[in-house]
């Protein structure tokens, strides 16, 4: 493969981009969402929305894409490049088997016969790690796993050995060992194939381990490019060191004096055991129930941020939701200011606890103004608070939102300011602890970094508590004075934040830390390298 | 503490929406001027809609007779206007039946999801779907006698399940949704819920099933009352009119085109409405249209 360079001019999407990719190079693509970086991957495979329109030239070897037709695309697609999408869950279709699917790519493109396409097929599945003896072709996209499904898809886009690999957010679905693997794996299929990697990601850290060049993205313009280690180094663009100070943000926080061991838990949790009843139950056969929850204890005190990690399935939110009782437990005790909690207990104990969920677009009404649903909690309160118009401005407020916005609807705003009036929804009842389910992980880097800051502030000042619930190691470490680690319903480590991540005891607990993109020992490791080389 | 003054832009985008939608327009005036037709026949018809004048029977339109006459020489735009209360009437009480008792049962099915109570309301439901609403009519007449009354009952209970099982399927999934989660955590229980988040999410849903209905309604009643289960002579009723009229097809076709197009103007003007009325109803589609 040549050179493959990138104009787009005119549209108002992406403004005179030029990328460049060699064989057996890796280019990492970085920006926020709605930077046009994912545009700039459709661009290439030219499977642009209706009504788009691409200006300038992008070339394959020399020839030029932007002027082939939809039926020379067609060749081209999967052939020549291959791409792989963020959401294994929905990239594969669930009513045909794996092998189907893979060797459908083979099937499209070359004049095998059916016999021969499942032998490709299955060739590209060991090639991406998917035994023949544990995964046969015939199994269904169901029986998979998330990381499973993405090496599924990814043999789709390699089954042909194409030039060029477009992976637009490969891993962001995926826990983060899950996306080590994957990371590895494409690491090794390009330096095998010798083709040339697109990698899409908003995430620094994924980038500074695996890219030989990066492109960092923002409004549809490329702000800098070049070698990985110069970007990282030098940052010449205002926005390059945003995005990095954003990336390693550490929210200033005025430690409350160590809290005493003494004072009695806000939140105290013994034993708790959630068990979900199996499924699938036959009059005959009867499968094992789940303990989603085993066994877990903890306590919370007042002022204490105490963080709880764990990569999904391990029954992180099962437990928040247990604690806010929302669901009954089978066995152990919730105690919430001393007192029982369960499904049934008083409004005003509810009252002291409240909750910031992940999904900035899914945790709101979109048919009430924002004063009503920030005012939605003082339905715990015997009656109405008289002055509860001015506490939802006062709320808003403390979140950095303007009194206008009571008026306004859901719909009328970003993500960031979601998840601050959903915070204004969490304070409005002043409770003392705050359970944030993955509160910033649907967010971009420079946005998690202001509402960190904004949950900083707001527990320095009002004292409050945070369970923060996290799958992100490093956003966990930056915000809490405990940590607690999470493993198939048991808590396998706890201890204080520096503590657990300095000098991790469990296994499990080194494993997670090991397999986290860091920003810091990436680049250091990549300073290692190339100092070797001279 | 001053109020801010309320949002300048709600209630003129709002407006805009209206006047902006076309087919609501449309709808509005096509069904408004049947709304308006059957209620101006309370108190003023062209001629009585029920004086037979024989010698002026099959007239063809003309400045006396508006529409025509029909075979017994009466006016058939005095019937058609009374027809119009009728077949409303009818159609607007049915649906109103299914949406009162079946949206509730749908949403407290939703609530207990998987519970006895669940299964009972759906598949109770499920056995009133399985007759036909026409078979149900002809139980229900066949008991009570024909009349417009028993043609409300029969159309109503119809529309019972339609609601229930749209309600509960579209219920279903909003409970999904977090801000549930947050509604529970602000301590709301499952009624309360139901009201307040369930239903406004669901409503755009049911608007469009409801002017469905209502013109399904219309054509149940125009049914019934064609094969003689509706509302009884001299209550005119467009479905009579029609039954009455199709052996005249050859020589005054007007006589049966005229209840023919009102009916299917009537269902046009609604369903235009219905689509109109999800589009203004829905705040995230409001911003889009200038």
């Amino acid at each position: 493969m040549e050179k493959l360079t990138l104009d787009i001019g005119g549209t108002p999407i992406l403004h005179e981009i030029d990328l460049s990719v060699s064989p057996g190079e890796i280019l990492g693509v970085i920006g926020e969402s709605g930077s046009g970086k994912s545009m700039t991957a459709l661009s290439i495979m030219r499977l642009l929305p209706e009504g788009a329109r691409l200006g300038g030239a992008i070339r394959l070897m020399g020839n030029d894409l932007a002027a082939c037709g939809e039926r020379q695309m067609c060749g081209i697609r999967g052939r020549e490049i291959g791409m792989v999408f963020q959401e294994p869950m929905t990239a594969l279709n669930p009513v045909k088997t794996i092998g189907d699917q893979v060797a459908e790519t083979v099937l499209v493109h070359t004049r095998t016969g059916r016999r021969e396409a499942m032998e490709i097929a299955r060739r590209t599945l060991e090639r991406v790690g998917l035994p023949a003896d544990r995964f046969p072709l015939s199994r269904y996209p169901h029986e998979l796993s998330g990381g499973q499904r993405q090496r599924v898809v990814i043999a789709m886009a390699i089954a042909l050995r194409p030039k060029l690999l477009i992976a637009d957010e490969p891993t962001t679905a995926l826990d983060v060992t899950t996306q080590a693997q994957i990371l590895k794996l494409l690491q090794g299929l390009v330096r095998e194939d010798g083709m040339g990697m697109i990698l899409i990601t908003h995430d620094l850290a994924v980038v500074a381990g695996l890219a030989d060049r990066i492109a960092i993205m923002r409004q549809g313009e490329i702000v800098e490019s070049g070698p990985t280690l110069d970007v990282f180094e030098t940052m010449r663009h205002p926005y390059t060191r945003s995005l990095f100070a954003a990336s390693v943000h550490q929210p200033l926080r005025h430690r409350p004096p160590e809290p005493e061991r003494q004072m009695d838990p806000i939140l105290d949790v013994r034993d708790a055991v959630r068990i979900y009843p199996p499924r699938g139950r036959t009059l005959w056969h009867r499968p094992p129930a789940v303990r989603a929850v085993d066994g877990v204890s903890l306590a919370i005190r007042p002022g204490e941020n105490v963080g709880l990690v764990g990569e999904s399935g391990c029954g992180k939110s099962t437990l928040s939701r247990a604690i806010l009782a929302l669901e009954e437990l089978q066995g152990g005790e919730i105690r919430l200011f001393g007192k029982t909690a369960g499904p049934h207990m008083p409004n005003a104990l509810r009252a002291g606890i409240q909750v910031v969920f992940q999904d900035p677009f899914g945790s709101f009404n979109p048919r009430w103004t924002v004063a009503r649903l920030v005012a939605e909690p003082f339905h715990l309160m015997q009656r109405k608070p008289v002055d509860a118009a001015a506490r939802v401005i006062e709320a808003l407020e403390e979140v950095g939102l303007k009194a206008e916005d009571a008026h306004k609807y859901i719909h009328e705003f970003s993500g960031g300011q979601r998840q601050r009036i959903a915070i204004a929804r969490a304070l409005i009842t002043r409770p003392e602890l705050i359970v944030l389910d993955e509160a910033v992980s649907a967010l971009d880097v420079s946005i998690r970094a202001q509402i960190l800051d904004l949950l900083a502030d707001l527990s320095d000042r009002l004292g409050i508590s945070y369970l923060f619930i996290s799958h992100d190691l490093s956003v966990v470490r930056s915000i809490t004075d405990r940590v607690m680690v999470m493993k198939a319903g048991k808590i396998v480590e706890t201890g204080p934040t520096d503590d657990v991540f300095n000098n991790p005891q469990h296994p499990y607990t080194r494993e997670l830390i090991a397999a986290t993109p860091m920003l810091s020992t990436a680049l250091s490791a990549r300073r290692e390298r190339s100092s070797d080389n001279d | 503490m001053s109020m801010p003054a309320p949002h300048p832009t709600k209630a003129r985008s709002l407006r805009r929406a209206v006047l902006g939608s076309r087919s609501l327009m449309l709808g509005s005036l096509i069904t408004g001027v049947f709304v308006a037709m059957a209620l101006i026949s309370f108190v003023w018809t062209p001629h009585s809609y029920a004086s037979l004048d024989i010698p002026n029977k099959l007239k063809g339109f003309s400045s006396d007779h508006w529409l025509g006459t029909d075979m017994f020489g009466r006016d058939v735009m005095s019937m058609i206007m009374v027809g119009a209360r009728t077949s409303l009437a009818v159609a607007l009480i049915a649906v109103g039946v299914g949406v009162l008792a079946g949206v509730p049962l749908g949403l407290f099915a939703a609530a207990r999801r998987g519970s006895l109570a669940d299964e009972i309301v759906m598949r109770a439901n499920d056995l009133v779907f399985a007759f036909p609403a026409l078979l149900i009519a002809i139980l229900i007449t066949a008991v009570f006698g024909p009349g417009a009354v028993n043609a409300i009952i029969a159309i109503g209970i119809f529309n019972i399940p339609v609601f229930a099982r749209l309600s509960r399927g579209a219920a279903l999934s909003i409970w999904q949704r977090e801000f549930i989660l947050a509604a529970r955590v602000s301590g709301k229980g499952k009624a309360r819920i139901s009201v307040e988040h369930i239903l406004p999410n669901i409503l755009n849903t049911l608007i469009v099933q409801t002017t469905i209905q209502f013109s399904l309604g219309i054509l149940a009643e125009a049914a019934l009352a064609y094969v003689g289960l509706g509302a009884q002579p001299p209550t005119p009723s467009w479905g009579k009119m029609l039954a009455d009229s199709q052996t005249l097809i050859a020589l005054a076709p007007h006589v049966a085109i005229v209840p023919g197009l009102a009916i299917v103007l009537t269902v046009l003007g609604l369903n235009l409405m219905g689509d109109g009325l999800r589009d203004v109803f829905d705040p995230r589609l409001q911003r889009g249209r200038r």
